[in-house]
Order: C-alpha cells, then structure tokens, then sequence
C-alpha cells in the first residue's frame, strides 16, 4: 500500500501527465471550436486565474514570486517598478545618495492605511526590523535589509539608510520589503495575516477573503493615493493545472489567466473572444558548464565511452563551439512555438546593464567541428546534459534539442532529466559535468547573473551562489565587484555591460533563450504584460 | 471482537511507523528542500538560516527522533512552505475532497447498482449491451482525459455548469460544505462525475456478475417455488447476497477516491488534498506529505474494519473472532 502511493505520486508519470494534459486542451479545443460562447461579466468585478498556489498571506514569510505579486495588491514597498522592472516611486516619493553609503529618502505624505492609520517613518523602521525575523520562514527577506548598517529617523517623512559599503543596489532591495503599520509589525504573526486579521497596508485592495490552495478575494481601497483600480471587487483563483486554467478563461469563469501553456497560445491568439499579451522575461534558459574540475569531469567520455582525464569544456573553443551548434532559432520557432526570444547575453537588451553590441550566436555546425578539431577533439567526445523535467516551460524538450546540436557536430550527448527537487539538489552538490537551467533576475539588471551565475565561488562575498559549473575568471570578478558598488546609474550602467560582453566572451555560460511570458485574457479587459511575470490586478483595464 | 479491534489497532501503529519511516528515508534521498524553497537569488547565509528554520540542520536519525517525539503527542510537525502545523493544513482541505469523494460514490451506487442488476437479469436485451459497452469506456478511458472532455463540453460549449473550482461554503447542521447550496452543488457535479465514472462502470459490472451467479442458484430458486412476489426476490433475497462483494469493493474504492482524487482535483481545479499533496512533493514539503501518509494509512485501516464489521453483520457466518484472524 505504501509503495503503491509513493509510485503513484511519482512525479515522472504527473510531469507527463501535466503536458499531456495542454496538449490534449489544445486538441479539444480545436476539435470543438469555440464559438457560441455566453459571458456574463459585471463590470466592476475582475475572476482572474493564477498558475501557482500562494503559501501565505504574510508579505514576509516565504519570498517566493507569487506570495510577492499577491502582496503587491494589499501592501506597498518604498519603491516600486515598472513592467520592465525600472524603479518607480511608492511610498518614497524621492530618494538621493548623500554619500556613497547614505541614502537620504523622503516618503510620501496624506498616505493611510488601510485601517485609517497615518504611514510615517516609524512604520518603515518597524517593517525594516521584522522582515528578517519571521519564525519559521523557510525563504526570509533577510537579504534585503542586510546591507542597511545604520537607520536614522530624520523626521516623521524623512529616513537616512547608511551601508557599510557602497550598495546602489539598496533601493531595489527595498522595494521587495512591503510595509506594516508599527503596531502589526511588531506584533503580529504569520497566522495573523493568514486569518486576514493583519493584512493592513496601503496598496489598493483590501483583504476579504483568502481559502489556501484556491482562491483570494479582495475589494478596493477606495482611500488609495494613488491611480483607483477599475474594479471594486477582485477574486484571485489558484488553477495550476494549465489545461484548466485555458478552459476557465474559454469558458468565461475568469477574464485573465497567466502563464498560458505555448501550446494553446497559437489557438487562443486566432479566438475572436480572446487575446494575448505577451513580453519577454527576465528569465534566461543557459547552459552551465563543468570548468572547475581540471581532471576527471562526472559525466564526459571518451568517443568509445572510456573515462576521460582531461576536462574539454575548460577549453573556451570546446565551449564556443557548443555555442555554435545551437540552432537557437529552430528552439525557439519549434520547441517553444515562438514563445522565446533567442539569448545572446544575461537578460533581453530592454533591462539595466545589458550591452547593444552582443547578438546571438550565429548557428554553424561546420565552423563549430572545425573550432573542437583546433581544440584537439577532430572525433568530439561523449558527455550527459543533465535537465530539470517541471521548471521552466518545455525544459526537457529544449534539453532533448539541444543534446540532438551537439551529438550534430561530434560530441555524442546524452540526456538526464528530473524534477527539480532532485535536479537543483545534486546541482549544487556539483554532480553535473553540463546542465541546462534558468535564471529570473530578480534585480531587474544584469548584477544579479553575472554575480550568482558567474562570481568565483565565495558564499562570504555573495559571490557564485548558483555557480554550478564554477567557471571563474578574476578579471571577470574585479570589473563585477567595481560595477556593484558604483552609485552613479549611468556609469554603472556600462561598466555592468561591459561586464556582460567580457562574460559573454569566455563564455562561463552559454545563453539559448529568454523566455517570452504570456497572458490570456477576453476581450473585455486588458493587461499590460510584465517582465517580472507578476499578475497584479490594479494594472487590469476595462476595454471597451 | 474486541480482541480482534484491539490487535488491529496494534498492527495500526507498526504500519504507522514504517510509513513515516520510509517517506522520512525516502524523501532525505530525493533532496534537499532548501534548494526548493529559497530563492535562488540567496545567498549562503540565507540557506543556513532556512535550514535551521526548518530544523533540517540536524543529522536525520536526530530529525526523525525529534519527529517521533512529537508525533506520538499528536503533533506531526510544522509545514515547512505554509509554516502552519501540517495536520491543520490537511484537516483545512479534507471537507472539499470528502464531499467531492461523497458525491461520486452516491452516483456510482445509485446509479450502478440498478444498471447492473438491470444489465443481470436482463443480459440478452439491448439495453443490457449498451450498458455493458458504456461501463467498458467508462473503465478505459484516462480521467484527465474525461474531465477535459467533460469541461469542454458542458462549460466552454453549453456553458451550463462551471469549469472549475469549488463553490461557496456554506454551513449545514454545523458541517461546512459546498454541495449544501445550489451553486456549490452546480461545481461539485462535472468533478463528481469525472470521479464517479471507473467506479460507476466497476460497480455495474461487479453486479451484474454477482446477479449472474446467484440467480442460478437453488435459494432463488426455492424463494420462487415459494411463490415470493419477485420484488421480494430480487430486493431481500438476491441482493442482500450480492452485497457482500459490493461493500467490499465499495468500501476500498471509496477510500482511494479520497485518497487519490489527485487528477481530477488538478484537473477542475478543486481545493482538496490531492492537489495539496502534490504540490508538497514538488516542493519537498515532508511534513505534509508524512501526515498526508500517515491519515490516508489510517483511513484504509478503519475502512477495512469497518468493512469486516459490516460483513458480520450482512453474513452471520463471518465471526470477528481474536483467535482466528
């Protein structure tokens, strides 16, 4: 009996199972056509459909994307962004460095929350001093206030932050902590925000009802400083099944869903009920390759399969021509059915630090022998890609075309895939000699790749944190440090693109895609898609 | 009896114990949830910190003892992603998949069984065939793949039932529930019937197997020498006979409609404990998935005794005798 239930949760066959499940949706769909379709919608109320469940109502218990983009609605940080993620104002109406470790922030005046109360300094201060001490939080928000060494109330409006080192990054770090009124803050407890007790803030909807694992309702401030949302009544639906959530929005239960599978969007887009939006993200598909090891990498072989001393992808040609091989415009235009923007840096040029002059790697499969039989490998050799099965949309179809590139030009590929628990684990224990993943920024700019992805392995500096491959190039790590601590934006700016073309070059990583997030929504409503992929219902728009 | 309750409840706690032990063992071996559940923007001292927040910081015989310790008060332990108690988390879902679990097998009975009598005692007719044919595909065809079908007709194209999710909660006689209200009752029905349909087409063909074995036999015969109006017949005689298997049967399958209604609530959208289940895998969320375990072995232990009761009752030949069993 026991056995049977672990095989039977297994999540191989549920893995298969989710993409069956799309794939049939999208038969069916078109098998029956869409057409006669009633919709009954009150104007002022917006159903809209989530791809993932929330796991609590605390603004500061689990740092996890959809926890966050929920909070947006009843809660607000100092600062806020846009949907390319660029820094808008929120509760601080402006902010200037005074010195390079102090930061002189004015925050907004006539602001109340939810409960009437007046937001002032103090409010922050309290927010500031509970955030990384949640009891139990398994993902805190520590990091984000870290950097704070001294906090001075200036007056009921006015805050002076001091770091120890210089850290332009402060200020977006902050706009992930939302603010409690002093009294929550100090007192209230995870259980309280669940009940929906404490869930006072400023945003522009208020708490009324949350069922974990299925739906939040909320109601409009109608006291918020800022733009009114169009809707007086919101009701959030958590369908993670994604054949499910296409078939709620076909058959008009919900006006908006997220996360629309690529195999529906091309139906959904031709339906005269429905529309699209969609923008590319800030999250990168790439390739991280085994370059610490000198000798002796897990999983690369000789062409007759013998164990192979030498580690070739510690070779920058053996990696270029990896690079080569890839068709990333076959990927993208088969594999993710246009869904997909192909990568040739960290992030798409649109966001902070990225660099105009680098391109996509043009695919040439004979220029990419000729590069492997320079490097001393005329023959290639044998290696295993290893890939999560349920992180990132089509992940093991990406990894199965690009292990078909590669055994193309010689190096005879072979393919692992696994769900993420497991692929993420054995990951950071270094198990992998070549690996497909992702990366979201979460920063918005290309600091945060280029120091977790490609930093010299140094947890004390914050350096490497997901350097599976631990590819390091010290002159790579020197222009990163100079960049990250060089407040002006416009110098940092270039100096992080400058960084990027460096990393590019040698290649610590090999960029495949970006992945392009889409939203499905009727025609009676629009949203404007955003990079950071949250679904926040005051950017929703009655249509006309 | 009572010594055969008491040994029953022995075994109970043995099995207890080895489930929680090999989905303690078996989950260490997949992975490491912090590598699930921070965010991969952290850095090492985040990690450490959500290690030791989750009390994962200790070698796993330690986490184990601290586990057992716990448990045998009543406390399984915190959730590591929703930070509330486990227990609390899965008792919150269980209403929607019993009721849900409820509906279905009322319409697998309801229905299946005067089919199958039906389909029994009338096998040559057509209407017996189709039948017969109908609970074939009922039998074959995959549950997403129903469900899917079933969304797409009755939401999307008719648009006369919802296409997802639960209704609203009401309270009856101090039960909340969804199906107590026209509205919740609307949602329940496309996930009951995707539900109900394998054990519907089961219970119509265990039947009308049952129906065609006993009708040959010399007590319904001799019922009908007697000159019994053939309602009697069939109502007492025969299917008081036949019942034995069918509670069975009835008994288990009720007990893995709950515990694994986990496409179908997936597929509707519906707020239950399978959906919780596996998403707590996903994410390695052990505490939940060891108390998830831990009920559902509890459940399919009281429902077998329940069943073996219930036997001595319909069959005064079965004893629950200690000695014996």
């Amino acid at each position: 009996m026991i056995a049977f239930s672990i095989s039977r949760f297994g999540s191989g066959p549920i893995g298969k199972f989710r993409r069956a499940t799309a794939a049939t949706c999208a038969s069916i769909a078109l098998a029956l056509g869409t057409a006669g379709l009633s919709t009954q919608v009150n104007a002022q109320e917006l159903t809209l459909a989530l791809s993932t469940p929330i796991t609590s109502l605390d603004p500061h218990f689990h740092n996890l994307s959809p926890n966050n983009a929920l909070a947006r609605h009843f809660f607000q940080a100092l600062i806020s962004t846009d949907e390319f993620q660029n820094m808008i104002p929120a509760l601080a109406e402006s902010w200037r460095s005074i010195d390079p470790t102090t930061w002189e922030i004015k925050i907004r005046k006539g602001v109340k929350f939810h409960d009437g109360s007046p937001f002032t300094a103090d409010d922050v201060v309290a927010t500031y001093k509970r955030a990384p001490n949640v009891p139990n939080s398994p993902a805190s928000f520590a990091l984000f206030v870290r950097a704070i060494s001294e906090t001075k109330v200036v007056d009921s409006h006015t805050i002076i932050f001091k770091t120890a080192k210089p850290h332009p990054l402060l200020l977006r770090e902050l706009g992930a902590v939302m603010i409690l009124p002093k009294a929550i803050a100090e007192t209230a407890k995870t259980e309280d925000f669940n009940s929906g007790k404490a869930v006072i803030g400023t945003g522009p909807f208020k708490y009324a009802d949350y069922k974990s694992g299925d739906r939040v309702l909320m109601t409009r401030n109608d006291g918020y400083w800022g733009p009114k949302p169009a809707w007086a009544k919101v009701q959030q639906r958590m369908i993670t099944n994604s054949a499910a959530r296409v078939a709620a929005l076909l058959a008009g239960d919900v006006q908006l869903i997220e996360n629309v599978p690529t195999a529906d969007a091309e139906k959904l887009r031709t339906d005269n009920n429905l529309r699209l939006g969609d923008v590319v993200s800030n999250r990168l598909i790439y390739l991280h390759m085994d370059t610490g090891r000198e000798k002796n990498s897990p999983f690369i072989r000789t062409k007759d399969g013998k164990p192979m001393e030498a580690n070739p992808l510690r070779d920058v040609r053996v990696r270029k021509a990896i690079s080569m091989a890839l068709n990333r415009d076959a990927i993208v235009d088969r594999v993710m059915e246009k869904l997909a923007v192909p990568a040739g840096q960290l992030l798409p040029e649109q966001f902070f630090g990225t660099s105009k002059r680098l391109k996509p790697e043009k695919f040439d499969p004979e220029g990419a022998k000729k590069l492997l039989a320079e490097a001393g490998y005329p023959n290639g050799f044998q290696i295993t890609l290893h890939a999560p099965n349920n992180r990132y949309v089509n992940d093991e179809k990406i990894a199965q075309a690009v292990a078909q590139f590669l055994t193309r030009i010689g190096i005879d590929t072979k393919l692992e895939t696994m769900p993420s628990a497991i692929f993420f684990t054995r990951g950071t224990k270094l198990e992998f000699s070549f690996l497909l993943a992702g990366w979201a920024s979460e920063t918005g700019d290309t600091s945060s790749p280029l120091r977790a992805l490609l930093g010299t392995f140094d947890p004390a500096q914050g350096m490497g944190s997901a350097n599976r491959g631990r590819f390091s190039d010290p002159g790579l790590d020197a222009m990163v440090t100079t960049a990250i601590t060089q407040v002006d934006d416009t110098k940092r700016g270039m100096l992080l693109a400058a960084a990027s073309e460096k990393a590019v070059s040698l290649l610590g990583l090999i960029p495949v895609h970006y992945e392009v997030s889409v939203w499905g929504m009727r025609k009676n409503v629009t949203y404007k898609a955003r990079a950071d992929q949250y679904t926040l219902a005051q950017e929703v728009r009655v249509s006309k | 009896m009572f010594v055969y309750i008491v040994r029953r409840l022995l075994q109970t706690c043995l099995v207890l114990a080895v489930t929680s032990l090999l989905v303690f063992g078996g989950l260490f071996v997949v992975g490491d949830p912090v590598e699930v559940l921070v965010s991969p923007d952290a850095d090492a001292i985040e990690k450490d910190r959500s290690r030791a927040a989750m009390g994962l910081d200790k070698p796993l015989y330690a986490q184990y003892g601290i586990f057992v310790s716990k448990a045998v008060t009543g406390d399984l332990g915190k959730s590591f992603v929703f930070g509330r108690p486990a227990l609390e988390v899965i008792i919150e879902r269980m209403p929607a998949t019993l009721e849900l679990a409820l509906v279905a097998m009322i319409i697998s009975i309801v229905v299946g069984i005067p089919l199958g009598l039906y389909a029994g005692l009338k096998p040559d007719s057509l209407p017996a065939k189709a039948i017969m044919a109908i609970s074939i595909v009922g039998f074959s065809l995959p549950t997403f793949w129903v469900g899917l079908l079933l969304i797409m007709l009755f939401a999307v194209q008719l648009g006369w039932l919802p296409a997802s999710g639960r209704g609203p909660v009401t309270e009856f006689l101090g039960i909340h529930l969804s199906i107590w209200h026209w509205d919740g009752l609307k949602h329940a029905l496309l996930p009951a019937l995707n539900l109900a349909l394998f054990k519907l087409s089961l219970i119509i063909r265990l039947t009308r197997a049952q129906v065609r074995e006993n009708i040959l036999l010399d007590y319904i015969k001799f019922a009908r020498a007697k000159g019994l109006p053939r309602s009697r017949v069939l109502g007492v005689h025969l299917l008081k006979n036949i019942l034995i298997p069918l509670v069975t049967v009835i008994g288990l399958e009720l007990g893995s409609v709950i515990a694994f209604a986990i496409v179908t609530e997936s597929v509707f959208a519906w707020p239950g404990m399978g959906k919780l289940v596996i998403d707590s895998i996903f994410q390695l969320d052990r505490p939940v998935v060891v108390a998830y375990l831990m009920i559902t072995v509890l459940m399919f232990i009281v429902i077998n005794l329940c069943i073996d009761i219930l036997y001595s009752i319909l069959d005064p030949r079965v004893r629950l005798d200690g000695n014996k069993i």
